[in-house]
């Protein structure tokens, strides 16, 4: 029987890379300077020790050698021995790199140089050196007992008083004796001097013992193991009775030999390592990573396997059919050919939603990054990610991570002022950047917002007119000013720090993003800061959506909009301001928004008492929509409208529905903004058609 | 053949020794902590369990104490996969009421000889 | 307007299609044709992806009159114009034997579908370049732009749309009170 190790390698690979993530995340996280949550250190060893169990498991011994490495200073500091250091933390960090860069070249099937990993050997060996020498001793064990087989026949004499309670462990001591057997001559002799008196005998206690005598080529250390696991349950003398040998204290020869174990890993590790070239290595890592996988929850698999069991059915139906047809059997044919139909739509939607990651991959980055530049550049910058869980196509995701990077970096360097200059402006020293992805319609909204000095439309005008980019600036809008920065020559290579250069412009920035279909605009003000805004285009995304109707049309309002459903008391309806209706939501006043005026279409009910009112919220205001009936919840797939038609106020998208109609999203922020007293000059609803 | 329950946070390791285990006729369940694997265990029968002892939510000890207090599972061996070189584990696993353990890394010929030697 | 305005925009548009314009899959001398009340049009066979019935779309609010909604054809959201309320000819009335012609254009990357609904489709027409006649200029209820040229078939007139130009939304409210 032989199991081929290399069918488990790229499940490997793939999880040490997020275990590496996780490792990341969690030293990025790790103030040392304030009391470290245990549960950290225990994320990030249990991370570091999984990938030195596999690597051990599948033959990379490079890397078993050097998470060893890592392993024992992480369990020194689990077991509060060492103290987590900046520098250890620092070291750590690069490991992951160093690590990540392995795996790489192991997925490219690629040698492993110890470029990278070589002074983090010296750095970890120095500090396990200083602080104790656990790992050492661990390393230098020698081999202790070579060459003992060779040894002829033993007769060895075997006693095996178990304690009472061995059966409690699983261990059946019958099963050692059929192991024995196989080793050569045996005989066993029971002693049952011990079994008390029957009615004090129980079920799971064992009184008896055994005198066991094996005549074998077998070596002491290979009979110990076979009592291994029950050693600390039994008392075990082995004797050899014609080179009359003591036994030695058991236990320490199981701890020997695990010892040596632990050495022949390392030993086995220092192999010689290969250079090669870097420009054949870069080739086939981008080659293999290309060929990578996608990882899927369990429910979106269990899903497919749902609607296939369903396409199964059907087609078994139709071909049965199909075997004697005549034409009192069409109105059967055609329902199972709607059936059909329906089947193929859900399994392509569901087929699609595999694509779809949360966008937490293109954001674990930017915590490692961020740390990292504030160092190198001495600013103080705190770091916000929101909505990391909304799905985007991996596709997508894979061509927005350098835009992306390059707009953190720019708000990084150019946004957020030193820690003077924003004390000198009354700001805390402390620089926020913030990253947030949400939906919109069928787009999808990645904003890089930092609070630091803003975009100064002048002296953007300026540089423009310097650069010869335009004549005249005059004329333009500050929002035309801004995009004058993503135009090609705006910024060069002699203005461009070590930060947000490396050679490319945000011209660059702005043709990614225009060639996955999306855009990018800048909001900005002069000493508060800007938000840079990237619209992607989604194929397709998916929402967790209420259906509602009003009417006979069925809307969907996005779950994560919605506060709560109620049904409205009268006496706490309120008319202020000639027309606005307010609701009285325990504190809150929410304006009351009819679907069906807002819309232009006809519901079954205008009456305000008892009507349903759904509440939502977003950008911090609530609003209320009247509709006529909740009906279910459900995930929807969203489409674009935009695609073959035009936007619509107060729609962001829409979606197909189970019967395959299509039912329209609400555009919750778009209806709160038209109709809060923010802007009281709305008069949209009475736009006619 | 035996009905066993694998239990690894590790999913290369699942892999790995769910294949080794089925292509010579075992029946594998897998879990992916502790918790988890209480949860199948209690809603099946298993002959052997395998566990991981470093694991998120529930680690491989608490599971072998859990499964113990459990009936069905007072006599059923329980396999501790373990990397620790230090006897400390292998103790609190015993005193758990483990049966054995099997020290990573092992190949899939280990794991098989392992497996008899509780099957016997 | 006038005819020394008028007549070359159509020479122009005569040459675009003889010349095969690379990014239009409209290019061919296949039209289907259709009613209209009493009235033919026909528009670019190789721009129709397909005829369904009429069936009840969801609404879009807030949308000009001739916008009927949207339907899901094969998984993608197709708005449905009803050309009878767009160019106000004959009575806008569904039933069953109403129909739905879809259309597609393609430019460049960007490719864009919609239904129109029409009273009835009546056949596919074969009409050679020099065939196609310039539609001469009066103040029609078709608005020049939309209009490729006129065919003469047995002793009824066939007026040839411009697919690119329905499908534009620009003008949406032309015509619509």
């Amino acid at each position: 029987m032989s199991i081929d190790l290399e069918q488990f390698h790229q499940v490997f690979f793939e999880e040490s890379l997020e275990n590496l993530d996780v490792v990341e995340q969690a030293l990025v996280e790790v103030d040392v300077d304030s009391d470290i949550d245990s549960e950290v250190i225990n994320t990030i060893f249990r991370a570091a020790h999984s990938i030195k169990g596999g690597s051990g498991t599948f033959g990379f011994t490079e890397v078993t050698e050097f998470t060893h490495l890592m392993e024992t200073l992480l369990d020194e500091v689990r077991d509060g021995v060492r103290p987590l250091t900046q520098e250890l933390v620092d070291a750590l960090l690069k490991s992951c790199d160093c690590l990540r860069h392995w795996f790489d070249c192991l997925q490219a099937k690629q040698d492993l140089s110890d470029e990278q990993s070589k002074p983090l050997v010296v750095i970890f060996e120095n500090m396990l050196n200083k602080n104790s020498a656990l790992a050492s001793t661990e390393v230098n064990v020698s081999k202790t007992t070579a060459g003992t087989d060779h040894v002829p026949l033993h007769h060895w004499q075997i006693t095996f008083i178990p304690h009472s309670e061995i059966l409690l462990s699983g261990n059946e001591p019958i099963r050692l004796f059929r192991q024995l057997e196989q080793m050569g001559e045996y005989k066993v002799i029971a002693d049952i001097s011990g079994v008390e008196d029957i009615d004090q005998l129980t079920v799971d206690e064992c009184f008896i013992s055994w005198n066991i005598e094996l005549v074998t080529t077998t070596g002491k250390e290979d009979i110990v193991e076979i009592f291994e696991w029950v050693i600390d349950e039994c008392t075990l003398t082995i004797t050899d009775n014609i080179p009359t040998v003591e036994a030695n204290n058991v236990p320490e020869i199981g701890r020997e030999m695990i010892a040596e174990k632990s050495g022949a890993i390392v030993e086995e590790a220092k192999k010689p390592k290969t250079k090669i070239e870097i420009a054949q290595k870069t080739k086939t890592i981008a080659a293999s990573s290309a060929a990578s996988s996608i990882r899927v929850g369990i429910d979106k698999v269990d899903n497919l396997i749902n609607l296939v069991g369903e396409l199964v059915i059907t087609q078994s139906m139709l071909s049965e059919l199909g075997n004697n047809f005549d034409m009192s059997k069409i109105e059967r044919l055609s329902s199972g050919l709607d059936q059909l139909l329906q089947n193929t739509k859900e399994l392509q939607e569901n087929v699609m939603r595999i694509r779809m990651l949360p966008i937490s991959f293109a954001f674990n980055r930017f915590p490692r990054m961020i740390r990292d530049l504030s160092v190198k550049i001495g600013k103080k910058v705190d770091l916000q990610i929101n909505g990391e869980h909304t799905e985007l196509d991996k596709t997508v995701m894979e061509k927005i991570g350098d835009p992306l990077v390059h707009l953190v970096r720019n708000a990084i360097d150019h946004g957020i002022e030193s820690v003077e200059e924003r004390v000198a402006a009354n700001k805390p020293e402390m620089g926020v950047i913030k990253l947030d992805a949400y939906h919109q319609g069928g787009n999808i909204v990645i904003e890089i917002v930092d609070d630091g000095k803003g975009i100064d439309a002048n002296i953007i005008g300026q540089k423009a007119i310097e650069k010869g980019i335009v004549d005249d600036v005059s004329k333009l809008s500050d929002g035309q000013i801004y995009d004058l920065i993503f135009e090609p020559g705006f910024s060069t290579a002699a203005e461009i720090s070590d930060i947000s250069g490396r050679g490319v412009g945000m011209d660059v920035v702005r043709r990614n993003i225009t060639s996955l279909g999306g855009r990018i605009d800048i909001e900005s003000e002069v000493g508060k800061g800007s938000i840079f805004r990237v619209h992607l285009p989604l194929t397709l995304a998916i929402l967790d959506g209420q259906l509602v109707r009003v009417g006979s049309e069925v809307f969907i309002i996005p779950l994560i909009s919605i506060v709560e459903s109620l049904q409205i008391k009268a006496e706490l309806v309120n008319k202020v301001s000639g027309n606005m209706i307010l609701y009285r939501l325990r504190e809150d006043n929410v304006p009351i928004i009819p679907i069906y005026k807002e819309f232009n279409i006809e519901a079954d009910n205008t009456e305000l008492d008892s009507a349903l009112l759904v509440v939502v919220e977003g950008d911090g205001r609530k609003v209320g929509l009247l509709v006529d009936d909740l009906l279910a919840q459900q995930q929807v797939v969203i489409k674009s409208l935009e695609s073959n038609y035009k936007r619509i106020e107060g729609i962001s998208g829409a979606t197909i529905l189970g019967d395959g109609s299509v039912a329209l999203i609400l555009d919750i922020l778009g209806l709160i903004t038209q109709t809060t007293p923010k802007k009281s000059h709305s008069n949209r609803s009475m736009k006619a058609a | 053949m035996a009905q066993v329950l694998v239990v690894d946070d590790s999913t290369s390791m699942r892999t790995m020794v769910t294949a080794t285990l089925t292509s010579v006729g075992h029946q594998v369940k897998d879990a992916e902590n502790g918790k988890a694997a209480l949860d199948v265990a209690k809603s099946g029968a298993f002959d052997v369990v395998i566990t991981d002892l470093n694991m998120p939510i529930m680690d491989g000890i608490t599971l072998t104490r859990e499964l113990r207090s459990i009936p069905k599972y007072t006599y059923t061996p329980i396999l501790l996969l373990t990397t620790e070189s230090s006897g400390d584990k292998k103790a609190a696993g015993k005193d758990a009421g483990a049966t054995g353990w099997l020290v990573k890394p092992f190949n899939p010929e280990r794991l098989l000889s392992t497996i008899d030697r509780v099957l016997g | 307007m006038n005819m020394q305005v008028e007549v070359p925009e159509v020479d122009n548009s005569k040459a675009d299609l003889s010349l095969g314009a690379a990014d239009f899959i409209t290019d061919g001398d296949q039209y289907l044709t259709f009613c209209l009340d009493n009235e033919h049009y026909g528009v670019d066979i190789l721009a129709v992806t397909e005829i369904r019935g009429w069936e009840n779309p969801t609404l879009i609010p807030n949308s000009p009159s001739f916008v009927k909604g949207v339907i899901n054809s094969r998984g993608v959201i197709v708005p449905i114009l009803d050309l009878r309320i767009r160019f106000q000819i004959g009575k806008a009335s569904y039933d069953p034997t109403t129909v739905v012609i879809v259309l597609a254009v393609k430019n460049g990357h960007d490719s864009c579908t919609m239904g129109f609904v029409v009273d009835a489709v009546s056949d596919v027409l074969n009409a050679d370049e020099d065939e196609i006649k310039p539609a001469p200029v009066f103040d029609g209820l078709v608005a020049p732009k939309y209009i490729n040229g006129l065919v003469n078939v047995n002793d009824h007139v066939v007026t040839l749309l411009k697919v690119e130009q329905l499908l534009s939304l620009d003008d949406e409210v032309v015509n619509d009170e």
